[in-house]
C-alpha cells in the first residue's frame, strides 16, 4: 500500500478521495435508514406498538428493575393464570439485553432517558446498522459501488420498515441486523480463510441466536452453501476454516441460550450442520491425502476406501433415519414443518394457522413490499454469475431459499428483503458502470480510453490487495471482465472490436442512466409513502380521516386505564389472547391467555367460553378465577379487527380440544353472519352477547359499520354479567362476572330440591372443565 | 488372484503415503498429533456415554465439543501454517497462531460456561 501510494500518487489520492466520500454516504444513509423510521412519532406520538413489543418493553422494564440475574429466573405469574409463564428460559433475550445494556450505558454516561424512550427507538438505529452491515456483505461480493446502493435500498425497503419502524419494539429490529452481519462475516471467511473472522462469525451467530427463532435460517442456509461449493467442486481449504469452527462454536453458544438449550444439537433443524460438518471434515481429508499421492496412488486408494467406505455411510445414515424418524414430529418443530409443507399448519394447528403474518402472502404483497426490487433482483442474479465465486453463489442461494419461505409466510418477507435490496444493489450498480462508462469512452476517445484501463488496474490492484476470493486469472480489473462479459455476448468480435462493443451508443446509455434514475425515484416515492402511510399506524391509538377533520381513537389505553386504576391489583381478566400483551403491560393485571400461545387447551378453553352461551361461559370464567371480560368491538366505529372478526378462530380453536363446540352451529349455510339469519347458537354465545348489548342503543336500529349489516338480536339482558366500562367509542368493553346468586333465585323459582338438582346438574358440566 | 493384487496395491499405497508424509516439516507432525490425541479423547467419551449414560447432558456435550472443537481449529491452523497452501502465503504463521489462540479462548470460555 504504501509502496504504491508513494508511485501512483494521483490514483491514491483518487482512492482516498472515494474512501471519504463512500464514509460519508454511508454516514448519511444511516441517518436515512433512522429518520425514514421516525414517521411513527411525528404521526403519532413516541409509543411502543402492536402486541409483542409491550411484552418485550414490560421484559426490558423487569430487567432494568431487577437486574439480569433476576431476569434469567423470572417466573411470571400475571399471565397465563394459574399456570404462569417462566420467562427467562423461553424468550429470546437478545433484544431486551440489548435495550437494557443500553439504557444503562445511557444512564451511566448521564443521558437520563426512559426505558420506553431507549425501547422505540432500538429499532431505527438498528435499522442503521443493518444498512451498514449490507454494504459490508456486498462490498465482499462484488465491491464498494454494489455495497453502496445496496445499503441505500436496504435503508428505505418497505418490507423492513413495516417491521422496524420506531416504536415497533419486537426481535426483527434486532434480527435482521445480526442475520446480515453474520453472513458478511461468513463470506468475510470464506474470503479471507482467516480464523479471527470465524471467530466473529461465531459470535454474531451467539447474538443472533439470543435475538430471534429464525437463527435456524442461518445454521441450515450456511450448510446447503457448502453442501452446493462441495458437490460443484469448488472446495477449499478456506471453506473448510469457515464452516467448521462456526458449526462447533455456533452449536455450543447456541446452547447456552436457555431458550435454545440443548434442542441446538437434538431437533432436525440443527442435523443438517453436522451433517455436512462430517461431510466436510471427510472431503477435506480427501483433498489432503489427493494433494500428497500421485494420481495413479490415488486413484488406488479410492477404489479401496470407497468399498469399505459405503458400508460405514450406509450405516451411519440408516442409524440418523431411525434416530429421527423415533420422534412423534421427526424431530422437527410445529413452526418449521408448516415452513416445509404449507399446508401442515392449517392442517394442525389452527393456532398458528390463525395468526394473519403466517398466511401466504398475496401477489401484490410482493409489489407493496419490495416494490422495483422484484424486477430488478433477476437481473442481479445475471450480475453475480459473471463470475461465480464463493460468495455470489452464497448470494443466490441467500435470495433462492428466501424467496421460497416468503411464499409460504408473509411474515419471512423480511428475511428475503435484504436478498433483494443485495440483488438489485449488484445489479443496478453493474447497469450504471455499463452506461457510465460508454458515456465516458464515448466523449474522450481512445487514448483516454487506453490511459483509463491501465490507471483501473493500478486502482484496482491498490483498492483489493485481498481480494484474492478467486483464481489468479481472475485479478484484473473488473473492466476486463466487463470485457469477458461482452465477449460472451457476441463471440464474433475481434479484439480491437471488443472494445469498441464495450461500449453502448452514447445516446441509449444517457436514456438508460435516465431511465433507471427514474426507477430509483419510484422507489423512494414508494418508500417514503409506505412507511409514511402504511406501516407507522401504531395500532394501539387509531386515526381515520373524514370531511370534519382527523378523529383520534385511544379507546385501548383508555381501556387498560380504566382497569389499572378501578380493579384490584390481584383480579384476573379475560380476553382473547391478542389482548394479553397489552393488558398485562399496561394494566398491570393478570390475564389468562396471552400472545405467546405456548398451551393450546388454555386457549382453547378461552375461546370455548367465548362460544358458550352465558350460563356456561361464566362457569368456565369462574373456575379461572377470572372477574372481568374484555372484548374488543369495532361495530360502531368500523374497525375491522375486532373480536367478532376473530370469532370463528375461537370456535376453531376451542372446538378443537372441546369437541362440543362444533363450527357448522355457528355458520348459516357455510356463511358467517351476525343478521337475523345467523344461527340460534352465534346469536346466543357470549361474544355476541357481550360485544352487542345495548349496542341498539346507539342508533336505533344496531347497524355494524364492520360487517355492513343490521345485528340479528338487539334486545337482550345479561344474566351472569354486567357491563362496567364501554369506550367512547365502545372499541373496547369491559363485564364484571356477576358473584353467583343462587339463593335469591332460587326462593323466587321452585322448591329446594330443583336446587340440588341443578346443582347437581352444574358440577357435571363442570367435570368437563380441565381446570376444575 | 485378485485378492493378492489388491493386497499389493495397498501395501505400495501404504508405503507411498508414508514417504509422502514423512517430508512433512516437524511442526506439522507435532500439530498432526496433536489432532489424533483430540480426536482420541473424544472418542474415549463417546464409548463412556455409550457404557455409561449420557446424564449430566451438558457436560458430556461440552466435554466431546470441546475435544472436536480443538481437533478443527487445529486442523485450521494447520492449513493455514502449512507452506504448500498457496493461498495463505500472505499470512504469517505468527498471525494464525494468534488467531487459534483467540479462536481456542472463545471455546473454552463458552465450554466451561456450558459445564455447569
Amino acid at each position: 500500500m504504501a509502496a504504491s501510494s508513494d508511485t501512483v500518487t494521483p490514483s491514491s489520492l483518487r482512492q482516498a478521495f472515494g474512501n471519504v466520500f463512500s464514509l460519508f454516504i454511508l454516514i448519511l444513509i444511516g441517518v436515512l435508514a433512522f429518520s425514514i423510521r421516525l414517521f411513527s412519532v411525528i404521526k403519532y406520538e413516541s409509543v411502543i406498538h402492536e402486541f409483542d413489543p409491550y411484552f418485550n418493553y414490560r421484559v426490558t422494564q423487569f430487567l432494568t428493575k431487577n437486574g439480569i440475574y433476576d431476569f434469567w429466573n423470572w417466573f411470571d405469574d400475571r399471565t397465563w393464570y394459574p399456570l404462569g409463564r417462566v420467562i427467562g428460559g423461553t424468550v429470546y433475550p437478545g433484544l431486551t439485553l440489548t435495550a437494557g445494556t443500553l439504557w444503562w450505558i445511557l444512564n451511566s454516561l448521564n443521558i437520563p432517558l426512559s426505558v420506553e424512550t431507549v425501547c422505540v427507538f432500538i429499532a431505527p438505529t438498528f435499522s442503521a446498522f443493518a444498512a451498514w452491515a449490507t454494504y459490508l456483505l456486498t462490498k465482499e461480493v462484488k465491491g464498494a459501488g454494489a455495497g453502496l446502493t445496496a445499503a441505500a435500498l436496504l435503508a428505505m425497503v418497505p418490507s423492513y420498515i413495516s417491521r422496524s419502524v420506531a416504536g415497533s419494539y419486537d426481535n426483527e429490529a434486532v434480527a435482521i441486523f445480526a442475520l446480515i452481519f453474520t453472513f458478511y462475516l461468513y463470506i468475510k471467511t470464506l474470503n479471507t480463510g482467516s480464523l479471527f473472522y470465524a471467530t466473529l462469525n461465531a459470535l454474531s451467530y451467539f447474538y443472533m441466536v439470543c435475538s430471534w427463532g429464525g437463527y435456524t435460517f442461518i445454521i441450515n442456509l450456511i450448510p446447503m452453501h457448502a453442501l452446493l461449493c462441495i458437490v460443484t467442486g469448488r472446495y477449499s481449504s478456506r471453506l473448510y476454516i469457515a464452516y467448521t469452527p462456526l458449526v462447533i462454536l455456533g452449536t455450543l453458544l447456541a446452547a447456552l441460550v436457555p431458550v435454545v438449550g440443548f434442542n441446538a444439537v437434538m431437533t432436525s433443524e440443527h442435523f443438517a450442520s453436522f451433517l455436512v460438518f462430517l461431510i466436510l471434515n471427510v472431503v477435506g481429508f480427501i483433498y489432503y491425502i489427493k494433494g500428497m499421492l500421485t494420481p495413479k496412488m490415488f486413484k488406488v486408494a479410492v477404489t479401496l476406501v470407497v468399498s469399505a467406505g459405503l458400508i460405514v455411510c450406509c450405516a451411519v445414515v440408516a442409524v440418523l433415519i431411525a434416530l429421527v424418524a423415533s420422534s412423534p414430529t421427526k424431530g422437527w418443530s410445529g413452526r418449521s414443518l408448516s415452513l416445509l409443507d404449507p399446508t401442515y399448519a392449517s392442517k394442525y394447528i389452527p393456532i398458528i394457522a390463525s395468526v394473519s403474518e403466517h398466511q401466504p402472502p398475496t401477489w401484490p404483497s410482493y409489489f407493496m413490499d419490495i416494490n422495483v426490487l422484484a424486477f430488478l433482483v433477476p437481473a442481479g442474479i445475471i450480475a453475480c454469475f459473471l463470475p461465480l465465486t464463493d460468495a455470489s453463489s452464497f448470494v443466490i442461494l441467500y435470495l433462492v431459499t428466501s424467496v421460497y419461505f416468503s411464499g409460504v409466510m408473509v411474515r419471512l418477507m423480511l428475511v428475503l428483503a435484504p436478498a433483494a435490496c443485495i440483488m438489485s444493489g449488484i445489479a443496478l450498480s453493474s447497469a450504471f458502470d455499463v452506461f457510465t462508462r460508454s458515456i465516458k469512452f464515448a466523449s474522450s476517445g481512445k487514448e483516454a480510453d487506453a490511459g483509463d484501463t491501465g490507471n483501473g488496474v493500478t486502482q484496482n490492484d491498490v483498492v483489493k490487495p485481498d481480494k484474492n476470493e478467486e483464481p489468479p486469472k481472475e485479478k484484473s480489473s473488473r473492466k476486463k471482465k466487463k470485457e469477458k462479459e461482452n465477449v460472451e455476448k457476441a463471440p464474433i468480435a475481434t479484439k480491437k472490436s471488443e472494445r469498441r462493443l464495450l461500449m453502448l451508443p452514447m445516446e441509449a446509455s444517457v436514456v438508460a442512466i435516465l431511465l433507471l434514475m427514474l426507477l430509483g425515484a419510484f422507489y423512494v416515492v414508494h418508500c417514503v409513502w409506505a412507511a409514511a402511510e402504511a406501516y407507522s399506524a401504531p395500532s394501539i391509538v387509531l386515526t381515520s380521516h373524514s370531511h370534519d377533520g382527523l378523529h383520534v381513537f385511544d379507546d385501548f389505553r383508555e381501556a387498560y386505564a380504566w382497569l389499572s386504576h378501578n380493579t384490584d391489583v390481584d383480579d384476573k381478566v379475560a380476553s382473547w389472547w391478542d389482548y394479553g400483551y397489552q393488558t398485562t403491560a399496561m394494566a398491570n393485571r393478570t390475564v389468562i391467555v396471552d400472545n405467546n400461545t405456548w398451551n393450546n387447551t388454555h386457549i382453547a378453553t378461552v375461546g370455548t367460553a367465548m362460544s358458550s352461551p352465558e350460563k356456561a361461559a361464566w362457569e368456565i370464567f369462574n373456575s379461572l378465577d377470572v372477574k372481568y371480560v374484555l372484548v374488543v368491538f369495532g361495530g360502531l366505529v368500523g374497525y375491522p379487527s375486532d373480536d367478532i372478526n376473530k370469532f370463528l378462530w375461537m370456535v376453531r380453536i376451542g372446538g378443537g380440544v372441546f369437541p362440543h363446540i362444533k363450527e357448522p352451529d355457528y355458520l348459516r349455510d357455510g356463511q358467517y353472519r351476525i343478521d337475523n339469519m345467523a344461527t340460534p347458537t352465534m346469536l346466543n354465545c357470549l361474544m355476541y352477547k357481550l360485544s352487542y348489548y345495548r349496542f341498539v342503543e346507539t342508533d336505533g336500529k344496531g347497524f355494524d359499520r364492520v360487517r355492513r349489516t343490521e345485528i340479528g338480536k338487539k334486545h337482550f339482558k345479561l344474566t351472569h354479567f354486567e357491563e362496567v366500562f364501554t369506550t367512547h367509542h365502545w372499541m373496547v368493553r369491559i363485564y364484571k362476572l356477576k358473584p353467583p346468586k343462587n339463593r335469591m333465585r332460587v326462593k323466587t323459582k321452585k322448591s329446594k330440591s330443583k336446587t340440588t338438582l341443578t346443582s347437581s346438574k352444574r358440577s357435571a358440566t363442570r367435570k368437563k372443565n380441565p381446570w376444575q | 488372484m485378485a485378492k493378492s493384487s489388491a493386497t499389493k496395491d495397498a501395501l505400495a499405497l501404504f508405503q507411498s503415503l508414508r514417504s509422502a508424509y514423512a517430508a512433512t516439516p516437524t511442526n506439522l507432525k507435532i500439530i498432526d498429533l496433536y489432532v489424533v490425541f483430540a480426536i482420541f479423547t473424544a472418542l474415549i467419551q463417546v464409548v463412556y456415554m455409550a457404557l455409561v449414560g449420557s446424564f449430566p447432558f451438558n457436560s458430556f456435550l461440552s466435554g466431546v465439543l470441546s475435544c472436536i472443537g480443538t481437533a478443527v481449529l487445529a486442523v485450521c491452523l494447520r492449513i493455514q501454517v502449512n507452506k504448500e497452501n498457496k493461498e495463505f502465503k500472505d499470512l504469517p504463521p505468527e498471525r494464525a497462531f494468534a488467531d487459534f489462540v483467540l479462536c481456542n479462548l472463545v471455546l473454552h470460555l463458552v465450554i466451561m460456561n456450558f459445564l455447569g
